[in-house]
């Protein structure tokens, strides 16, 4: 869809098509009913912000109480001996607030927990899948350290195992970011972690998009000797040249559209998908999530958020968020952090195991994250750690705060706490039943439910989802 | 003034005494002997190694004691595949002593020996025995060779850290490796063969450099290789295909007295008979599940327990900076399956057994190095950790560079900049 002003019967259809989606979309541009014109001036060309949208659609369930269990909200409660409505995709009736309806399966949580299903901040499934190969290997474009134009969701290969194993892990929601390799690698997406034959499939509906960011040495060992950045100084000039050409394609089009409702005769910019993604986080409507492990770079990257009047949803790794909590408190910054990772690399050299729960601590918005196809798979467990080393270390949190970080804070920092992150009437019902307390190594999910639907039943092995991958292989079905 | 001599003379003799006998009181004691679990048992340890152990609470005169009621009392772990002392940050951070360029005093890097390489400085040290670890087997970790070489056993001191030198050879022959060594297995295996036979060979032969030696092999290759075909010391073989693995157990009726290990082993579980009858224990990281290369298909989480059930001994460890994390590990082969006192074994006895040094370490007995831990509880439990821990005989302190980053910036609010905040 690129609008060339010299191919006008091209136009004609790309103008048509733009427009259309703008009026289903956004509702806006007054001119939507004028597509039949053809006078280019009269045609106001809004961007189509969803043109790969969503077909997900949950699979069907029935009414499910559960009763007798343990319920973690997400938000902050637990409440022993309680229970818990799905009904119709959503959580329906929580402890006695319940209306019954005349038919739904029971089942006894004696001695189990239920919480809010586990959304994973930080996974490379499907981009980076299994098995890795470099056919496979899609989540960096590392031909150019800016290149905001890519898209993790045309990479991502929806049959990666990794989905199922972390779905016997509790995850239902999980974004997929491109590789760190880049200044700006490009768009994240949300997933529910259903899949099926396409991403679009999966598509968390109504879920904004993010850009992935990153800091440090990445970028400059990757691009040190292919023309740069190689230096953390020139990183940040990358930025900031980056965002600056954003502000001027911004206004460009700011002008375009006033000049239109003005009624002033004006072709419209041409489209620049780099820009585009830029001037969607200038605009608000994208999240920045940008992997940075130094307490410094963090700082100066939230200058440079403040010089561009833009909004870092959170910082991924922050493996030194613990030095500057209370400045990531100050931004509003998210932190999304492994429990205990640390050595691999010099920047991340000064990991502690307190990190979550000391950022946490200072009133910053922590969340526990993976970017790990292994690590995924027991979320609950890396919460655990986190919050039983902060304890030990005087902060004392409780365990029912604890999994905000795995659910409430996650959602926050992807967009879509209207939709699920916690156990709340009318929240959609992603939701795990856990077979103990899922702070304990020995816990397991055993039953795992996305908008209401059965997803993963570790009791019935035959139920279990196999992707095509694994289908006639070594292991087919096994206990995975 | 007598007086105040005498009392000099007792508080410091006192100290001499608590300084080597320590009585750790009252705990639930694993021994991963005949012992077993002990509810509530006392361990004295004396001049360095575990004196005796005790049922009940009850202590000597001349033990400072350590409480352990309502704890958990180990062996110390025991890092069954790591390159602890080898790395201190592994990617773009200068000298890493666990992977190897090529050089001439090696053809197939069996000759190389990391003893050279430990460094008792190394941060990792003290940040994985404060989670009770009080032993590693360290290694090369990536090498272009067919063999890895020579690794050793070290204890986390900080000082003096080998315990043995050339403890063990290493080498992999799984699909990365095959690609390495010469781009398929049908190069790889001969290449391993005529190694062995080379190695073999040389047993008993003059190698020094004024008389001749043809072989594909260097001189010093052929040294190192020949204690490994006589048996005397392991020789871990990474391997994750039912294929690769069967061939690592006809390798062992062609060389009747290799002593061979299974590292990863990702199908292991499916020659679980075959290994336990040609006795081959398995180092795997058993929360392994995914096939990450063709041949890791069959990987799962239930393969250490299918492992115990065939009579597979299972080690639990393959990691360096977070080989503290194996207590997890073991947790989940746990919650998968194998049982809690082999997933406590996987750590401790079956490591040291593997290593040869089970008369030294690995279990609670009398004689055995005072490498000895206390937990708050369950081990394999996240939310558990190490309280006290002891390494031949002595408490080390629970500190280091880790936790003195947490103690400085648990308080943001300093009159001074934080490099003036010393913990």
């Amino acid at each position: 869809m690129v609008h060339n002003n010299k191919k006008p019967t091209w136009k004609l259809a790309t103008l048509t098509i733009a427009v259309l989606a703008s009026s289903v979309l956004t509702g806006c541009g007054d001119d939507a009913n004028n597509h039949s014109d053809s006078d280019k001036h009269n045609q106001h060309v809004v961007v189509n912000a969803d043109p790969f949208p969503t077909t997900y659609e949950p699979i069907s369930s029935v009414a499910t109480l559960i009763t007798n269990v343990t319920v973690i909200d997400g938000i902050g409660g637990l409440v022993a001996n309680s229970q818990i409505l799905l009904q119709d995709g959503k959580i329906s009736g929580l402890g006695d607030d319940l209306a019954l309806p005349d038919e739904y399966v029971e089942i006894d949580g004696q001695g189990k927990y239920v919480t809010p299903g586990i959304i994973d901040t930080h996974s490379h499934l499907g981009v980076y899948p299994s098995p890795d190969t470099r056919s496979h290997a899609d989540g960096n474009e590392m031909t150019s350290p800016v290149t905001a134009q890519v898209w993790s969701e045309h990479s991502v290969w929806p049959q990666d195992p990794g989905f199922q194993r972390a779905l016997a892990g509790g995850v239902t929601s999980l974004q997929i970011l491109p590789g760190s390799a880049n200044l700006f690698g490009g768009r994240s997406v949300v997933l529910k972690n259903l899949p099926d034959r396409t991403v679009q499939d999966m598509k968390f509906p109504n879920a904004p998009y993010g850009i992935k960011m990153a800091c440090g040495e990445n970028p400059k060992r990757v691009y040190g000797k292919k023309g740069g950045p190689s230096t953390r100084m020139a990183n940040v000039a990358g930025y900031r040249e980056a965002w600056i050409d954003a502000a001027e394609y911004k206004a460009k089009w700011e002008q375009y559209d006033a000049d239109f409702a003005a009624g002033k005769e004006v072709t419209a910019p041409k489209r620049d998908l780099n820009n585009e993604t830029l001037k969607g986080v200038l605009d608000g409507d994208i999240i920045v999530h940008m992997h940075c492990y130094r307490a410094d770079e963090m700082v100066v990257m939230m200058d440079v958020m403040q010089e561009f009047n833009y909004q870092i949803g959170s910082f991924h790794h922050a493996v030194e968020g613990y030095k500057i909590a209370d400045k990531l408190a100050q931004n509003n910054v998210c932190s999304s952090m492994w429990a205990d990772w640390w050595g691999f690399k010099l920047e991340a050299y000064d990991g502690i195991r307190e990190n979550v729960a000391m950022v946490h601590q200072a009133g910053a918005c922590a969340v526990v994250h993976s970017d790990s196809d292994i690590g995924i798979q027991r979320l609950n467990q890396e919460a655990a750690k986190a919050w039983s080393d902060g304890r030990r270390a005087g902060i004392d949190i409780s365990k029912a705060d604890a999994w905000s970080w795995l659910t409430a804070n996650a959602a926050k920092s992807l967009g879509i706490f209207d939709q699920t992150g916690s156990l709340e009437i009318g929240k959609n019902a992603d939701v795990v039943l856990w077979s103990a307390d899922p702070f304990s190594t020995y816990a397991q999910a055993e039953k795992v439910y996305i908008d209401g639907g059965l997803a993963y039943d570790r009791l019935a092995p035959d139920s279990w989802p196999v992707s095509d991958f694994e289908l006639g292989q070594v292991g087919q079905g096994d206990h995975k | 003034m007598r007086r105040l001599l005498t009392a000099l003379v007792g508080i410091s003799l006192s100290a001499n005494v608590f300084a080597s006998q320590f009585a750790i009181v009252g705990g639930k004691v694993h021994t991963l002997t005949d012992q077993g679990t002990l509810s509530e048992a006392t361990v004295l340890i004396k001049d360095g190694l575990i004196e005796r152990i005790i049922e009940g609470s009850q202590v000597p005169r001349g033990y400072e004691r350590i409480e352990a009621t309502g704890k958990v009392v180990t062996p110390g772990l025991i890092g069954a595949y790591t390159a602890l002392g080898l790395v201190e940050v592994g990617m773009s951070a200068g000298q890493v002593d666990s992977s190897t360029s090529e050089h001439p005093v090696t053809t197939v890097g069996a000759a190389i020996d990391v003893s050279y390489g430990v460094n008792a400085d190394s941060t990792l040290i003290p940040i994985t025995r404060i989670e009770g670890f009080t032993a590693a087997a360290t290694g090369i970790e990536y090498s272009d060779y067919l063999f890895k070489g020579q690794g050793s056993v070290i204890q986390l001191t900080d000082s003096e850290p080998l315990i043995k030198a050339r403890a063990f050879m290493a080498l992999s022959v799984n699909n990365s490796s095959a690609s390495d060594a010469g781009g398929t297995r049908g190069t790889l295996w001969v290449a391993l063969t005529q190694a062995l036979s080379e190695a073999q060979a040389a047993i008993g032969t003059d190698l020094a450099p004024t008389q001749p030696w043809y072989g594909m092999i260097s001189r010093a290759d052929a040294v190192a290789l020949g204690h490994v075909v006589q048996g005397h010391k392991p020789l871990l073989i990474k391997a994750d295909r039912k294929a690769d693995i069967l061939q690592i157990i006809a390798l062992k009726h062609k060389f009747t007295d290799l002593n061979l290990v299974l590292v990863s082993g990702s199908d292991a579980w499916r020659v679980g008979a075959q290994l336990a009858a040609a006795e081959i224990p398995v180092i795997l990281n058993p929360e392994y599940n995914l096939p990450g290369a063709f041949d890791t298909l069959g990987a799962s989480l239930a393969n250490a327990g299918r492992l115990e059930k065939a009579g597979v001994k299972v080690a639990i460890g393959i990691d360096t900076h977070n080989i503290r994390l194996a207590t997890q590990h073991a947790g989940n082969a746990v919650a998968n399956g194998l049982s809690h006192a082999t997933g406590l074994a996987s750590l401790t006895k079956h490591v040291a057994e593997i290593f040869g040094l089970d008369n030294q370490m690995g279990h609670i007995a009398p004689g055995m190095r005072g490498d000895v831990v206390v937990w708050s509880g369950d081990p394999l439990e996240v939310t558990e950790a190490a309280e006290h821990v002891f390494i031949n005989g002595k408490p080390i302190k629970m500190v280091s560079r880790q936790t003195l980053l947490r103690d400085r910036y648990l308080n943001l609010k300093q009159d001074k900049p934080m490099a003036y905040t010393r913990p």
